[in-house]
């Protein structure tokens, strides 16, 4: 035993360096929230329904489930007027391990009412250079031996032409064929974000449960990824702010859960309701753990938190 | 049976009627897709090796491994034969697999014969072995550079790099997971 507990001793003592960088950082990406007029809020992490979607799965916490993000209580609040709110908090995924996955993990998520995608894209850009600024990471910043430069302005690139630009098939083809999240693993992730951060948008409509489709194009959504050096870090979308549309949409994943046998979740009625008065909006989801990924220059999620699963 | 999420690195399975082991493993998930396993993958029969993505649905059959000590007898043409201690049944294997423990093997030594659906695919041997050297040049006299080597040549044929020091006829011990010299063996 004592040899045992000593090697958990020692991973934790080869944090003494990444442990009060992630402080710092969280309390530098705080500090331009706060900055900027934005209310901090707290949902509950124990949730009666949350969102349905068909590929995450929820871990469950008695009858209730732990959230998957806070997604559901943050839009509730828009609804009730609180126009820009921003939430550090856990967030839980059934069986997501891996060296980019953490099956609990840290969310950054922010709201701004009256906002569109593109508007929230660039107050990410802005947020992520003042915050690391403000740490000391001024123009440029080395991951695995690359350098990204974080200078404005983002890369900002469509589905669409990404596929045309590094996948051997293109978009439609990958979705007739079935093979869209293969081609984006294989082909179009690992070069995005390479030079600098790449916001990559427009999303097909099917692949955006809770993001309003463009009016000018019902086959895509407005709907956006951010990545650095190939890894995926944040998801963002214009908010669908249509009920019965939500609805359906909410419909539809649930059948699909069901036929995969995953946990059966009540449709979220208060939720719904509240959509009925949200003002047109965009949010975004930012893993901070990833984030830490980058200025920690480690590929391995296990080395950016003090405690992992299988170390408790 | 397996299935996708079941995956790791160093399990063996079977695709397409014959083994693997998954060299390389790691759990992916494109923002808000579907979980996939991409994995790296080596056949344990002819050592061919590629990548492949799978998706959580995708299910794989157990493949039917087991070791059996076996004696090395000869070498015969381009194949390695060997005998089961038990029933004095002989096995034979070819030149690519039997891969790097060829360089190893000497008259009578014991090995684990690595059996797939009891057909024999591939050799363990002992991490250590003890081989005399068989051709090795003379010690050139004020070599003396702490850690310079020399190529000299084992009674498998094998070629290894030994300090300076060491001659002919001498035993010496290699470690066969790397193929490198350890040690001189006195007696």
């Amino acid at each position: 035993m004592a040899e045992s507990l000593s090697d958990y001793n020692f991973s934790l003592a080869r944090k003494s360096q990444v442990l009060p960088l992630r402080a710092k950082l969280i309390q530098s990406i705080r500090h331009f929230f706060v900055k900027n007029n934005f209310l901090e809020v707290e949902t509950p992490i124990r949730i009666p329904s949350p969102a349905p979607e068909e590929h995450i799965e929820a871990i469950p916490s008695d009858d209730w489930f732990l959230q998957t993000s806070p997604e559901l209580c943050m839009k509730r609040l828009l609804s009730a007027g609180f126009p820009q709110i921003f939430q550090i908090s856990k967030c839980f995924r059934a069986a997501e391990r891996g060296n980019q996955h953490l099956p609990e993990f840290t969310m950054l998520e922010w709201y701004v009412a009256q906002f569109d995608y593109h508007q929230i894209m660039d107050q990410c850009e802005t947020m992520l250079i003042t915050a690391l600024k403000n740490m000391g990471h001024d123009q440029d910043i080395t991951w695995q031996n690359r350098k990204i430069c974080l200078a404005s302005p983002w890369e900002k690139i469509t589905i669409a032409d990404a596929f045309l630009k590094y996948a051997p098939v293109t978009l439609e083809e990958a979705l007739v064929q079935d093979k869209f999240d293969e081609i984006m693993v294989e082909y179009i992730e690992p070069r995005l974000g390479i030079d600098h951060p790449t916001f990559i948008y427009d999303y097909p409509a099917k692949l955006a449960a809770l993001a309003k489709i463009k009016k000018c194009e019902p086959t895509a959504a407005e709907r956006f990824e951010l990545y650095i050096g190939g890894l995926e870090l944040a998801n963002g979308f214009s908010e669908l702010t249509d009920a019965n549309e939500q609805r359906q949409r909410f419909k539809e994943a649930l059948k699909a859960r069901a036929i995969k046998n995953w946990a059966h979740y009540e449709m979220p009625e208060k939720f719904l309701q509240a959509l009925q008065t949200m003002p047109p909006s965009s949010g975004i989801a930012l893993g901070i753990d990833r984030l830490m990924m980058i200025l920690a220059d480690t590929d391995k999620i296990d080395d950016v938190v003090a405690f992992t699963p299988e170390n408790l | 049976m397996y299935t996708a999420s079941d995956l790791r690195k160093g399990l063996r399975v079977k695709i397409d009627n014959e083994p693997y082991i998954i060299t390389e493993f790691n759990f992916v998930k494109p923002g808000k897709g579907q979980a996939l396993y991409r994995t790296k993958l080596k056949n344990m029969i002819n050592g061919n090796q590629f990548e492949r993505t799978f998706r959580s649905v995708d299910n794989f059959e157990t493949a039917d491994l087991r070791e059996k000590k076996m004696q090395y007898l000869y070498k015969e043409g381009d194949k390695y034969c060997f005998m089961d201690n038990e029933n004095y049944e002989q096995v034979y294997l070819t030149e690519t697999q039997a891969d790097d423990a060829k360089n190893f093997l000497i008259d009578n030594i014991e090995v684990e014969i690595l059996l797939f659906e009891d057909k024999p695919i591939g050799i363990s041997l002992p991490n250590f072995v003890e081989l005399i050297v068989t051709e090795a040049e003379p010690w050139a006299k004020g070599d003396t550079a702490a850690g310079s080597t020399k190529p000299v040549k084992v009674q498998t044929g094998y070629t290894i790099l030994v300090p300076t020091f060491v001659t002919e006829g001498e035993k010496i011990r290699i470690d066969t997971r790397t193929g490198e010299y350890l040690t001189r063996v006195k007696g």
